[in-house]
């Protein structure tokens, strides 16, 4: 058994660094597109809107029902079958279609449930002055139901960073897909995946450190 | 200036309010009494369209809301004209008092930032919390919510402030300085419809009292005649019962 090439490990890091910047573009780009859709779907259900309701639970219920990387198959190799619009879809493309579509489904509930848990009589407050439903929405839940819905929606994020890594599959050369050539050219798969895995390990904890001071700032109305 | 014509309003079956009328006239003090479940609360809240009544008229000023064919537009108009203040304060728990008395301002009648905040800035003064203009509502104790509950009504400019129980959830300490800002307000003339169980402030300060029961309005008049010599059994038969542990001083 031979020992650990860390020469090699440190070598692979500059080499990650390069294919950082597409991973969190993806992710980036996934996570504010699916937060918007998230939002919308949501709002859907909480106003009950006549016929948007149970499209809404048929989209969250088959989004969340099937594994991402089925949809994202389906979407890069399959749709380009039956929409001929879509042949020039790349892999990039596909892959930020699948975290928002995917990723929205599980927001869309986290962000329902923190939009009714803030408090009913504001709501009415609200309207007693004269707001419409889209001021009260804006002005006084949303961003009470953001304090609430931050910590689950960043935890949906650093998921989201992590399954960027699919878009291997899908031809995309992002850190995964940059670790996996490099393996196959040096064998050295073990010193590869798990300098791979340390990467996503620091950028997650980053975040993670992020998170807790977003929610300290978030909570500063709170506190008596 | 105020007037409701046969309000009607039903929970399932039964008749909530059954056919009320009712004027106001401008810097009149109104306080409603009545046991429990009468539909004290429901009126203001109909008045307020934060319940939809089934039937009736409401007309304040010029504008005139048949509830039954009530649209968007008449409600918006409607809850623009009368100020609420709610029993558990209901102050926007993400902003500062002076951001919850401005905000109607900004949002609804599309004031500036600047001329919103010093309006909230001036009735904060009147409301005595000119020093927790910044404070968010969880570090402001029960009686401090109350009255920038009502600060907001104030800056509403409304034609009529409805208060619904505004003393009932505050622990005793706070109910003093509440009601002693309401009657502020009364000297001030400001037009004001409340429910409370407050017998004393409704001696003292309402210009009329309303005997509610079972959706109706039994009894009304002057707080001395409805007080020392009430017309009807029933509101005889309350007054009885909660002058017993709240006794009001007949002289005023």
């Amino acid at each position: 058994m031979s020992i650990l090439n860390v020469d090699y490990m440190v070598g692979l890091v500059p080499i990650l660094f390069r294919y950082l910047p597409l991973t969190l573009a993806m992710a980036l780009a996934g996570m504010v597109l699916a937060l918007a859709l998230a939002s919308a779907l949501a709002v859907i259900r909480v106003l009950r809107i006549p016929g948007l309701n149970g499209a809404t639970l048929l989209f969250i219920s088959f989004f969340r029902g099937t594994p991402l990387l089925v949809q994202l198959f389906l979407f890069y190799y399959g749709l380009p079958q039956v929409l001929a619009f879509l042949t020039q879809i790349n892999g990039v493309t596909a892959t930020i279609m699948g975290l928002t579509l995917h990723f929205a489904a599980y927001m869309a509930e986290s962000i329902r449930a923190a939009i009714v848990g803030v408090d009913r009589s504001q709501t009415e407050a609200a309207l007693s002055i004269g707001m419409t439903n889209g001021q009260l929405m804006r002005r006084i839940v949303l961003p009470q139901a953001t304090r609430v819905a931050v910590p689950t929606l960043m935890n949906y994020f650093i998921d989201m960073i992590k399954a960027t890594s699919l878009a291997f599959t899908l031809g995309v050369t992002e850190l995964m897909g940059a670790t996996q050539k490099e393996a196959a050219g040096s064998f050295l798969y073990f010193e590869a995946f798990i300098t791979v895995a340390l990467f996503y390990w620091v950028i997650v904890e980053g975040l993670a450190w992020l998170q807790r001071r977003l929610e300290t700032r978030l909570n500063e109305a709170y506190r008596r | 200036m105020i007037n409701v014509r046969h309000l009607i309003k039903r929970f399932g079956g039964s008749a909530v309010l059954d056919g009320i009328d009712l004027s106001i006239e401008q810097g009149e003090i109104i306080v409603v009494i009545g046991p429990s479940g009468t539909g004290k609360s429901t009126l203001l809240r109909c008045l307020n369209f934060l319940e939809k009544p089934e039937a009736g008229h409401i007309t304040i000023g010029d504008l005139c809301v048949d509830a039954a064919h009530a649209r968007r537009d008449d409600i918006l108009a409607l809850r623009r004209r009368t100020a609420f203040v709610f029993q558990n304060y209901a102050l926007f728990a993400n902003k500062t008092a002076l951001e919850n008395i401005a905000e109607g301002l900004i949002v609804v009648n599309r004031w500036s930032k600047n001329k919103a905040h010093s309006r909230a800035h001036e009735i904060l003064e009147r409301i005595g919390l000119a020093d927790k203009a910044n404070a968010y509502p969880a570090s402001l104790s029960g009686g401090q919510q109350q009255r920038v509950g009502i600060g907001r009504a104030m800056a509403a400019q409304a034609d009529v402030i409805l208060f619904d129980e505004p003393t009932s959830s505050l622990d005793p300490e706070w109910v003093e300085e509440v009601l002693a800002l309401m009657k502020q307000l009364a000297t001030e003339r400001q037009t004001m419809l409340v429910v409370t169980h407050e017998m004393s402030f409704a001696q003292d300060v309402a210009d009329r009292v309303i005997f509610m029961e079972g959706g109706r309005i039994v009894e009304q008049g002057p707080p001395s005649q409805l007080f020392q010599a009430p017309k009807d059994p029933r509101t005889r038969d309350f007054l009885r019962k909660v002058l017993a542990n709240q006794p009001i001083n007949p002289m005023g």
